[in-house]
C-alpha cells in the first residue's frame, strides 16, 4: 500500500475515532443520572463498549426498569455487532485465539464502517485497528469525565439529561432513516413508527423496560414474512 | 434497584454483549447470512432506537408524560435535519429541557 493512501486512511480513522470518543461525555452523564456509580459506568465503556447499548441499559435503568429488560435491551441492540463480526472476520483473518477474542471487543459500527469503507484489505485491517483503538480510548476517558462531571448536579441539570437521553436515541437513530445511512430508508421509517407506537400503547400495561423488547419482538415479526417474498 | 442487581446487570450485559461480538467472529458466515436473519438484524436497531425514544422522551413509569423532555427532542429533530453533529444536538436537547424546567419552576 502507498504511503499517502496510508497516511489517508489513519488521518480518517483517527479524526472519526476522535469525533466519537467524544460522546461518551454524554453516555458518562446519562449514566450517572440513571443511578449507576462510576465504577458500574466505567465498566460498561471498558467491558460492554457498544454506545447504543450501553445508553441502552442505562436508559431502561433510569426510567426505573427491571434488570433483565434492561439487559434485554443492551443485547438486542448487540446483535448487530454479531453481524459485524462476520464481515470482519475474512478481513481480519486473526490467526490466533487471542487474536480474534482481541479484534472482536472493537467490532462496533464505526471501526466496522471504516474498515469495509477502505480501498483494500491492508487499509481495511489499519481503518479497523485505528478507528477501534482511537475510538476506546477516547470512550472511556470522556465517559470518565461524564460520570465525575454529572454527579452533584442541581435541579435543571438534571432536567438537562433527562432531555438528552432520548435526544441521544434519536441521533442514534436519525441517520438509519435517510437514504445516506440505509438502503431501504422508507421501510426503516415504518419500522421507528411501529417501534414508537407499540412500545407507547404498551407502556400502561407492562413493567418498566418490557415494552421496549416487546414493541422490538413485535415489529421483527411482522416484518419477516415479507423477506420471503422479496428476491435476495 | 439494589446495587448487587445492578452490577449483576452490568456485568451480564456487558459479557453477553461481548460474546454477541465474538460470535460474529467465530461462526461460519452462511448462519448469520440467511436473507430473513440478515432483515431483522436490519431492522432491529431502528424498532429499539424508536422504542427507546419514545419510552425516554414520553412516559413515567406507567404513564405518558409531556415535559421538557419532549420540547428537547423537537429541537434535537430540527437540529439532526440541519446535519448538526452528535453533540451540538445533545447540547441543545440538554439546554432545552434545562430551560423548560426553569421557566415552569
Amino acid at each position: 500500500m502507498s504511503a499517502p493512501a496510508r497516511s489517508r486512511t489513519l488521518r480518517d480513522a483517527v479524526g472519526l475515532g476522535l469525533a466519537v470518543g467524544f460522546y461518551g461525555i454524554a453516555f458518562g452523564a446519562a449514566s450517572d443520572a440513571a443511578g449507576l456509580d462510576v465504577w458500574q459506568t466505567m465498566t460498561l465503556s471498558l467491558l460492554m463498549f457498544s454506545g447504543a447499548s450501553q445508553f441502552a441499559l442505562v436508559g431502561v435503568i433510569g426510567a426505573g426498569g427491571s434488570a433483565p429488560a434492561a439487559v434485554g435491551s443492551a443485547l438486542l441492540l448487540g446483535t448487530r455487532n454479531t453481524v459485524y463480526g462476520v464481515r470482519m472476520a475474512p478481513l481480519l483473518a486473526p490467526r490466533t485465539v487471542l487474536g480474534r477474542a482481541g479484534a472482536a471487543h472493537w467490532v462496533i459500527d464505526e471501526s466496522t464502517a471504516m474498515a469495509v469503507a477502505a480501498p483494500g484489505r491492508e487499509l481495511g485491517r489499519l481503518a479497523f485497528w485505528a478507528t477501534g483503538g482511537t475510538i476506546y480510548l477516547g470512550w472511556n476517558a470522556m465517559t470518565l469525565v461524564g460520570a465525575l462531571g454529572a454527579s452533584g448536579l442541581g435541579g435543571a441539570a438534571e432536567a438537562a439529561l433527562d432531555a438528552v437521553v432520548p435526544a441521544a436515541f434519536l441521533a442514534l437513530l436519525w441517520p438509519r432513516l435517510t437514504a445516506a445511512g440505509s438502503t431501504e430508508p422508507r421501510a426503516q421509517r415504518r419500522v421507528t413508527l411501529g417501534g414508537a407506537v407499540v412500545a407507547l400503547a404498551l407502556t400502561p400495561f407492562v413493567p418498566v423496560g418490557v415494552q421496549v423488547i416487546a414493541a422490538v419482538v413485535a415489529v421483527a415479526l411482522a416484518g419477516r414474512p415479507r423477506t420471503a417474498e422479496r428476491p435476495a | 434497584m439494589s446495587d448487587d442487581v445492578l452490577w449483576t446487570a452490568v456485568v451480564v450485559a456487558s459479557i453477553g454483549c461481548y460474546l454477541l461480538k465474538l460470535a460474529g467472529m467465530s461462526v461460519p458466515a452462511a448462519w448469520v447470512e440467511q436473507p430473513w436473519v440478515a432483515r431483522i438484524v436490519d431492522f432491529v436497531p431502528a424498532a429499539l432506537l424508536a422504542a427507546l425514544v419514545a419510552v425516554q422522551g414520553l412516559t413515567s413509569d406507567d404513564r405518558i408524560v409531556v415535559d421538557g423532555r419532549l420540547a428537547g427532542l423537537a429541537v434535537a429533530a430540527l437540529a439532526l435535519a440541519l446535519r448538526a453533529p452528535f453533540i451540538v444536538v445533545i447540547a441543545l436537547a440538554g439546554a432545552t429541557g434545562a430551560g423548560v424546567h426553569l421557566l415552569a419552576g
